[in-house]
């Protein structure tokens, strides 16, 4: 533990929709690289519980704390709460598409985001280059200058998750990155995660039992608003709560 | 840089060029310069155009890059002819004043003044007393600086709650509405200090260029606007063509993502409606003394959602756009109402223009928002586009 | 002479019967015949006094119609008659003491009195002391809605007579009122006239009040000490109650202090004094300050004859050498004392009375907003389609009312007929909007707001060039004039009442349409999930088309409503459409309760900001619309805000 210190401590978070009991009581740490699958069946809380990290939604009672020293992430407005390095990735790909890739990229680099900065701003040397990385990286080198509302699908995804490299955060909240993409195309998108765990924190919500294996990391399984396992793919399958959660119903 | 900027954009100096032909073109034909084959009441108009091109640029700013449809920015160009109008007024009636003194047996102790001339101009919402928004009336350099900070400091506050409290859409263009028209009705109010319903007119009369006559002043202000329209032409293309302005239109299409990626999208939505109610308030400035009056049904909710519809029809999101669609809809729309335009006799009923033209342009509005949606200027875009492919 | 001794042979005949039958009456008329016929305020009293003093039963008679005009005098005599029907020809004369038809004579023959109005209430006043014994009742209530109008100290006596004599208990219950009124104003005995305002606590009677306040009228006065015959109010602290100047101008008027140089004075005697370009040997030129001139003065003063400037010490010694006071015109300090316990315990229950009219006026004013906010409820809060025309369906609906009145003179069945009518109208002119225009433009909620912008700004123009710029009548049916009055503060018109019911109907009405049929099923599933709901068979473009109509409909009817309340003209609507959205925004968007919390919030607000500032309500708007503003950084849903986990994403 001490080698790899905890970047994320959620404790005792819960929250309610209209008398609907969310989030109950959770609690969990993230190290800070790590990779981590959170599974759990529609409804556990999954979408919640990062719109809560991401500063989103208010949780009714509970504690969030980030790095060293611990920063109480429940009083930060959601950019601030990216700016000190959380970035988060949509289920649906959302990337700005009446702008080139190029652009999409440089608006993510991880810069000084005030708007008087952002107004002078000129393109470095040194951007362009980083840019023209991350596009090797994620494959869109061909398509930098082209819209990336021409994008196809799992294009635009790669875009997401470049654009969240670009920002160059400490903790990765990825949301069903797999989902409508070709086997192909996961199998990049597996590497391309299991190459950012190895600097930084990354949290994958998944439906998708394979994916995760294939992933190869700590499993946390949530069932309604809580957490219900822990442990490896292997331990958590053969777990009898999570199999009369996922096969009861 | 400024070099490779411009040279990156052509349209600029395109832009530019015309502007400056124009310029020249109206000076060379005009009363006060030229051989007067246009008239001096024409160059106003002409340069009030420009004015209400600048206020559209700002519209287009705030609208067609950012996505807040605010209408309330007719409101800080009527602020900002309010607070040039008042150093107008002030000034000149000092000098009415001053000389009507000067035959007196006692030479004007500063109250006497300062009563006489709070009489001449509030002696018509029966009062005397010159009112304390009037402190630095007196003063140009003062009054130039209100100019800015009065309608900056109204978006500053207006905006800094509006987008706090997250409210978007429709909602903040309902709540901008509600400003404007909050504004209106005090301005109405006899005891606003502004002249009530009556305004401030007078305008077009210079404090301390009363030898120049109106033609020439008509030409200097048709100058001085397009000026102003030049400079905040670049700053605008300047503005949204670097990383600034790739935020903004990220804001305009899903802010939330926006404030994902570590942007602050209150503070980018807080700086553009203040830098363009700014801009709005110096072509309020400008106009103003080329229209010579003012008064509070100017700033009326409807003349902001005109603006609006300027900006629709020439094409948001394009700069020129703005430019055009201010530009050709206010000089047509002067044109129709101005009863210039002969009658269209039906047989059964005759057409008068004067009439009929507002339902034609609402009507006409209605089709360019459903087949046109990014108006004159969109399809100018799709036009370029076929012949380059 | 034969001819001429035959004339006045015949004319001693002709007068011979007239003369026989001089009544009582008649005589003293001719008596004073000369007041009479020129009467007037001062000279009036003597003939009434005489004929007051005669004792004779006719005497109301004969006032009452000299009051009306109809006693004449025949011009060859000076005698008087009635003359009851004056466009007969002949004339008709009739005996004033009999009342019998004396004869006839033409109109040149005759004088017409005509009393003016002062001598008419002269008349009028003793008059009424007749009327009060009047056997008919409607005359005893007649002769006291006169004594009510104007009380006069002869009155006091005759009521009091009355009083006792009446049988009638209402009346008299009446009667014993205005008595103990007349009292407080009229009796000699302070301790009876303390009594009878004591007996009116709490009364907030508009006539109470009338006698009340007189009582307690100051005046103030400046003397050395208070005089013991002065019925004190309130001493005056120099500065906080009166300002120094004007007290100085007190003593100044009571020729207690000399006047001070006023600046005209100063200037004026400076303007006197120049000589060479110099006064009191100041250059003229540098006198353009205060100071300066001050200076000059002061020059002057030593060098030639114009009075000294007064110190402000000697201003500051002549104010303190004096007390300003208040004093009670009324002597008696038991009386007024009396009178501002009472006024203050009746001006207790008026501001009470007061903040329940507030309240109803509030009501009002909320139903008039909820009823052209409600059409708005349902296209831009269940729709959430935002339509800048609504304002122009509430014009086509009044207009509609306007055309239906032109067309069914019956004010009531007009209004039955516009009612449906309006609905029908609009619904259709949202029908067509919704089918060529907003459906095209459904999820750009930026775009619907233009172009049906676009729609207002044309309709409008319609409106102006069909109807002319000039505002229309829409008149109320006569069951809709006047007002339910509970007393003299709280009231409120049929007219609001009307309104308030129709919103009432309105929100019962929709609340039923939205949650308990089929159809308001039908749209909840369509505004909530249009796909999920067409794949169940719901036609949603149907069911929108059929929503939107509903909210235009409702926006019509509004539309008569709100044009019975003022005048149709083609800016109605867009006079309501920013409080309208406002009030759908504060109250809570999707949510009919949202509505009338908002319209009630809204419209008591304005209520309120009015009261306390009631010559303005341009300012009141104003800062209702700001309030509004900081109101939605607090509660950005509105009042009645539907929780749940936001959509999208």
């Amino acid at each position: 533990m001490s080698k790899n210190p905890m970047l994320l401590e959620v404790s005792g978070v819960s929250v309610t929709f209209d008398g609907f009991r969310a989030i109950n009581n959770l609690s969990f740490q993230i190290a800070s690289a790590e990779l981590r699958a959170v599974i759990g069946p529609n409804g556990a809380g999954k979408t919640t519980m990062m719109d809560i990290i991401t500063g989103k939604t208010r949780p009714d009672t509970g504690k969030i704390t980030y790095g060293r020293p611990g920063k109480n992430l429940l009083k930060m407005s959601e950019s601030a709460i990216a700016r000190i390095g959380i970035g988060r990735k949509f289920q649906r790909p959302t990337v700005f598409e009446n702008q080139s890739v190029f652009d999409n990229l440089v608006m993510a680099l991880k810069k000084n985001r005030s708007p008087l900065d952002v107004a002078f701003y000129r393109r470095s040397q040194e951007d362009i280059k980083k840019v023209e990385d991350l596009a090797a990286e994620i494959g869109l080198t061909e398509q930098l200058h082209r819209m990336s509302g021409e994008l196809s699908h799992g294009q635009k995804q790669w875009l997401e998750i470049g654009m969240l490299l670009a920002q160059d955060p400490k903790l990765l909240l990825v949301d069903e990155p797999a989902a409508g993409m070709t086997p192909e195309e996961r199998e990049k998108t597996t590497d391309i995660l299991r190459k950012a765990a190895k600097t930084r924190a990354v949290v994958v919500v998944e439906h998708d039992m394979e994916f995760v294996r294939r992933l190869n990391c700590r499993v946390t399984v949530l069932h309604e608003g809580s957490v219900l396992a822990e442990g490896s793919i292997d331990h958590v399958t053969k777990d009898q709560s999570v199999i009369d959660v996922y096969l009861g119903r | 840089m400024q070099n490779t900027f411009l040279i990156r954009r052509q349209s600029v100096l395109v832009f530019i060029g015309l502007l400056a032909l124009f310029t020249i073109g109206a000076t060379l034909l005009s009363e006060g310069l030229g051989i007067g084959l246009v008239s001096t009441s024409f160059v106003k108009t002409l340069g009030k155009t420009l004015c209400l091109c600048l206020v559209a640029l700002a519209m287009d700013l705030v609208w067609g890059y950012c996505g807040i449809l605010s209408l309330g920015h007719f409101a800080f160009f009527g602020l900002g002819g309010y607070m040039i109008g008042m150093w107008l007024m002030y000034a000149r009636t000092e000098q009415i004043v001053i000389n009507s003194l000067a035959n007196a047996s006692l030479p004007p102790t500063p109250d006497e003044l300062s009563d006489a001339i709070g009489t001449q101009i509030f002696g018509v919402v029966g009062g005397s007393d010159i009112p304390a928004v009037w402190t630095f009336a007196h003063s140009l350099p003062l009054q130039l600086a209100l100019v800015v900070l009065v309608p900056g400091i109204l978006a500053l506050v207006f905006g800094w709650l509006a987008f706090r409290s997250r409210v978007t859409g429709v909602y903040l263009s309902i709540l901008t509405q509600a400003m404007t028209l909050a504004l209106a009705l005090y301005l109405f109010q006899n005891d606003s200090g502004l002249r009530g319903n009556n305004g401030l007119s007078g305008l077009q009369n210079i404090p301390g260029a009363a030898a120049v006559s109106q033609d020439l002043i008509s030409i200097w202000f048709l100058w001085a606007s397009a000026f102003a329209l030049g400079l905040g032409y670049l700053f605008a293309v300047w503005l949204v063509s670097g990383k600034f302005g790739s935020v903004i239109r990220a804001i305009r299409d899903d802010e939330t993502r926006v404030r994902y990626l570590g942007y602050s999208v209150e503070a980018y939505k807080l700086v553009v409606f203040v830098i363009t109610a700014v801009i709005a308030a110096i072509a309020g400035a400008l106009y103003y003394p080329q229209a010579g009056i003012i008064n509070p049904a100017e700033i009326a909710p409807i003349a902001s959602i005109y603006l609006a519809v300027w900006v629709a029809i020439g094409g948001r999101g394009r700069l020129y756009g703005a430019v055009v669609g201010a530009a050709s809809v206010s000089l047509i729309s002067s044109w129709f109402t101005s009863g210039q335009v002969p009658d269209l006799p039906l047989g059964f009923y005759t057409v008068k223009w004067v009439d009929w033209w507002l339902v034609l342009l609402g009507f006409g509005f209605v089709l360019v928002t459903l087949y046109a949606p990014q108006g004159l200027g969109g399809l100018f875009d799709r036009l370029v586009r076929r012949q380059n492919p | 002479m034969l001819r001429i001794l035959t004339v006045m042979v015949m004319l001693v005949i002709a007068t011979l019967p007239v003369a026989a039958q001089t009544g009582q009456l008649q005589t003293i008329l001719q008596e004073n015949s000369k007041d009479v016929e020129r009467a007037s305020r001062k000279t009036i009293s003597a003939v009434l006094d005489a004929l007051l003093a005669s004792g004779n039963e006719n005497v109301p008679v004969l006032l009452e119609n000299w009051q009306n005009k109809q006693l004449w005098m025949r011009k060859a005599d000076g005698l008087f008659f009635y003359v009851l029907k004056p466009g007969a020809k002949p004339i008709e004369l009739i005996n004033i003491d009999t009342g019998a038809v004396e004869g006839t004579a033409e109109k040149s023959d005759l004088k017409e009195l005509r009393p003016n109005s002062g001598v008419r209430s002269v008349m009028a006043a003793v008059l009424v002391q007749f009327q009060l014994k009047s056997s008919d009742p409607m005359t005893r209530l007649g002769a006291l809605s006169a004594i009510e109008r104007s009380a006069e100290e002869s009155h006091f006596t005759a009521l009091r007579a009355a009083v006792a004599n009446e049988t009638d208990d209402a009346i008299r219950a009446k009667m014993q009122r205005l008595e103990r009124l007349l009292t407080i104003q009229f009796d000699k005995q302070s301790t009876a006239r303390v009594e009878a305002i004591e007996s009116f606590a709490g009364d907030t009677s508009l006539d109470v009040r009338a006698v009340l306040n007189p009582i307690l009228i100051t005046r103030t006065k400046v003397a050395e000490s208070i005089p013991e015959t002065d019925n004190l109010a309130k001493r005056l602290s120099v500065g906080d109650d009166i300002a120094y100047a004007d007290a100085y101008q007190m003593l100044v008027d009571s020729e207690r202090a000399p006047a001070r140089i006023s600046k005209q004075a100063r200037d004026a005697a400076l303007v006197e004094n120049i000589s060479n370009g110099q006064v009191g040997g100041f250059e003229v030129a540098s006198l353009n300050t205060e100071a300066a001139r001050i200076k000059a003065y002061q020059a002057l003063v030593a060098e030639s004859d114009v009075p000294p400037f007064i110190t402000n010490e000697a201003v500051q010694a002549a104010i303190d050498n004096h007390v300003f006071y208040d004093a009670y015109i009324e002597p008696e300090a038991t009386v007024t004392d009396a009178a501002r316990k009472a006024v203050r315990a009746i001006n207790l229950s008026v501001s009470a009375y007061q903040i329940a009219d507030l309240g109803l006026d509030a009501v009002s004013l909320a139903s008039i907003y909820f009823l052209a906010a409600i059409g708005l409820a349902i296209t831009f809060g269940v729709m959430g389609v935002i339509n800048m025309a609504h304002g122009e369906f509430i014009m086509i609906g009044a207009y509609t009312g306007y055309v239906v009145q032109q067309i069914i003179p019956d004010y009531t069945i007009s209004i039955i007929v516009a009612l449906p009518l309006a609905f029908i109208v609009a619904f259709g002119a949202g029908v067509v909007l919704e089918r060529l225009v907003i459906r095209h433009l459904m999820h750009r909620p930026l775009e619907t707001l233009l172009a049906t912008f676009g729609i207002s700004i044309a309709l409008q123009q319609l409106a102006k060039n069909i109807f002319g710029t000039q505002a229309r009548p829409l008149t109320s049916p006569d069951w809709l004039d006047g007002a339910w009055i509970y007393n003299d503060i709280v009231s409120i018109s049929y007219i609001r009442i009307a309104i308030f019911i129709l919103a009432l109907l309105f929100l019962v009405l929709l609340l039923f349409i939205l949650n308990r049929t089929r159809l308001g099923l039908e749209v909840r599933a369509v505004t909530q999930n249009p796909r999920m709901a067409s794949s169940m068979g719901i036609n949603p473009d149907k069911i929108n088309m059929l929503t939107f109509g509903l909210g235009s409909g409702i926006a019509g009817i509004a539309g008569v409503a709100i044009g019975l309340f003022g005048q149709v003209t083609s800016e109605l609507g867009s006079s309501y459409i920013v409080q309208s959205f406002m009030t759908v925004v504060v109250g809570g968007v999707g949510n009919i309760w949202g509505t009338l919390a908002g319209a009630s919030m809204i419209g008591s607000l304005q209520k309120v900001i009015e009261f306390f500032n009631p010559s303005n309500t341009l300012a009141a708007q104003t800062y209702m619309i700001i309030f509004i503003i900081i109101f939605i950084q607090f509660r950005p849903k509105g009042i009645i805000a539907l929780k749940g986990r936001a959509a999208g994403d």
